[in-house]
């Protein structure tokens, strides 16, 4: 269910960090998108905004309900996910392959992202 | 989300729902289904073919005796003598301020017997509001919180009555609109209404507690046909939403009058008197202070229940309840606001989170079934 080359937040975000380009993508895992039902909107920030982990980037909406996003990594937003804009539901569809913003990550990455299995545990 | 705790309560139907993987959440202290399938999808299964809802959390509070339609005319805005037996109206509980104690369906029980629907969060407050009015009126009462007697289920959408009817023994062409029959459903014996809180042509059925499993997998066999989908208070907010309705707890209560709420129709103006007829015959002829209006958002933006609306960059009122609804797939909602603000077109600025939207006062309702045959009258409902 949790892919194991995603690190994971106790937000329930997760982010894939390719190496060799030093670029991450970001997106809510499947638990996140269970609690929060049928999304129906992603606000996303401007690219070329600078992020620090822990940050708020943005927003999802489901019919039921609201969630901030917040950023696993510190770095600069260089691209946002634009079909989440008219199909949202992709979250809800395929969470760990829908990435919201591709981040060039700034310094290492935070210590306390999570495993899969760490956070399958988390969330048990 | 935590789990909902041990304590609730539970209705007859608790195993079914827990059976079929719903989400159970804490709702005015029951275990209730918030979803099954997900809110757009049992939302969109009523709008075009047929949805099944537990309702049983829902308060039945009977009135009877030779001075019933004297107490319910004194506690309740609407005119109860122009009900028939098995006529069901729309009314208020209200306060001496005009204020709202509960919305209820009245039922015309028999001659001297009405029995009212009442919210969940509300079957006590109702009850002990009503016994003591009763006890202050004299006359010959008997008012009793039935609601432990009454299973109810909601069979909503545009196939419900061909779904129900293959299960009842009632002719259910000729019930009218907010009418009710006595008949047997999956045989048990119950109490059918044509009422709901959807916007949908459909039914509600009260059955005796030991009876509700068999009446709701009834309705789920008989419905497969049609792609039946149990639905759970998701839906149903976001339904009664799009179709307009108001929400106590959300749209009104104790601090909003009856008129605020955008509810003149369940004032029986014609009536000598009732609690509170004083303070909204007065308010109706100085006009009311302020509002609900139904809005669209015109700001990509969804604004939420408690976002204030913004005069300048003062709050002057607030959203009361707000969404993005599956089927007209717009963020719509409702909002109390100063009655200057009140008028259709006018535009509203909402504090969405700490960013400030427009939104646009729109009448109502936001949807409307369009009535090919089967059942007319106007909106409303519990």
């Amino acid at each position: 269910m949790y892919p194991a080359d995603l690190k994971y937040t106790r937000e329930h975000e997760w982010v894939r960090v390719d190496d060799a380009s030093g670029e991450a993508l970001v997106g809510i895992t499947h638990f996140a998108q269970e609690q929060l039902g049928d999304v129906v909107f992603v606000e996303l920030p401007e690219v070329g905004r600078t992020l620090t982990a822990g940050e708020t980037f943005g927003s999802i909406e489901s019919v039921k309900t609201v969630s901030d996003l917040y950023s696993p990594v510190s770095g600069e937003v260089v691209a946002i996910n634009e079909e989440l804009d008219k199909h949202p539901e992709r979250v809800n569809q395929a969470p760990h392959d829908t990435w919201m913003i591709r981040v060039r990550v700034a310094g290492d990455l935070p210590a306390d992202l999570l495993d899969a299995s760490a956070y399958e545990a988390l969330i048990k | 989300m935590p789990p909902p705790s041990t304590d609730l309560k539970r209705t007859a139907l608790y195993d079914r729902h827990v059976a079929r993987g719903a989400r159970m959440v804490d709702f005015a202290g029951w275990a209730m289904p918030l979803q099954y399938s997900g809110i757009a999808d049992e939302h969109l299964a009523v709008r075009q073919r047929v949805g099944i809802f537990d309702v049983s959390h829902m308060g039945e509070i009977e009135i009877a005796g030779a001075d019933a339609l004297a107490l319910v005319q004194h506690v309740a805005s609407n005119d109860a003598s122009r009900l028939d037996v098995g006529q069901i109206q729309y009314s208020a509980i209200t306060t001496p301020t005009g204020t709202v104690v509960d919305d209820v369906l009245v039922y015309r029980w028999a001659d001297e017997h009405y029995l009212l629907v009442v919210n969940a969060a509300n079957t006590r407050k109702v009850s002990q509001w009503i016994t003591a009015r009763a006890a202050e009126f004299g006359g010959d009462t008997a008012v009793v919180n039935a609601s432990s007697r009454y299973a109810l289920v909601a069979v909503q959408g545009p196939a419900a009555r061909e779904v129900l009817g293959e299960l009842c023994t009632l002719d259910l062409s000729t019930l009218k609109y907010y009418r009710f029959a006595t008949g047997e459903v999956a045989g048990a014996r119950a109490v059918i209404s044509r009422t709901g809180y959807t916007g949908e042509d459909g039914f509600e059925i009260f059955v005796p507690p030991a009876q509700a499993v068999q009446v709701w997998d009834a309705l789920l066999s008989a419905g497969e046909r049609f792609d039946l989908k149990p639905c759970g208070l998701g839906a149903r907010d976001t339904l009664r939403l799009e179709a307009g309705m108001r929400l106590y707890g959300n749209e009104m209560d104790e601090t909003v009058t009856v008129l605020e709420a955008g509810l003149g129709p369940l004032v029986g103006w014609s009536k000598a008197s009732f609690i509170g007829h004083d303070a909204l015959r007065r308010e109706r002829e100085a006009g009311s202070s302020r509002r609900i209006v139904a809005f669209e958002m015109v700001d990509r933006a969804i604004a939420r229940p408690g976002h204030p609306v913004l005069d300048g960059d003062e709050p002057c009122g607030r959203v009361t309840s707000g969404t993005q609804t599956p089927y007209l797939q717009k963020a719509i909602g409702f909002a109390l606001v100063p009655a200057a603000m009140a008028e259709t077109g006018r535009e509203l600025t909402i504090d969405v989170r700490g960013r400030r939207a427009t939104a646009r006062v729109v009448p109502e309702p936001f949807y409307r079934r369009s009535r090919s045959g089967g059942a007319s009258g106007s909106a409303g409902g519990n």
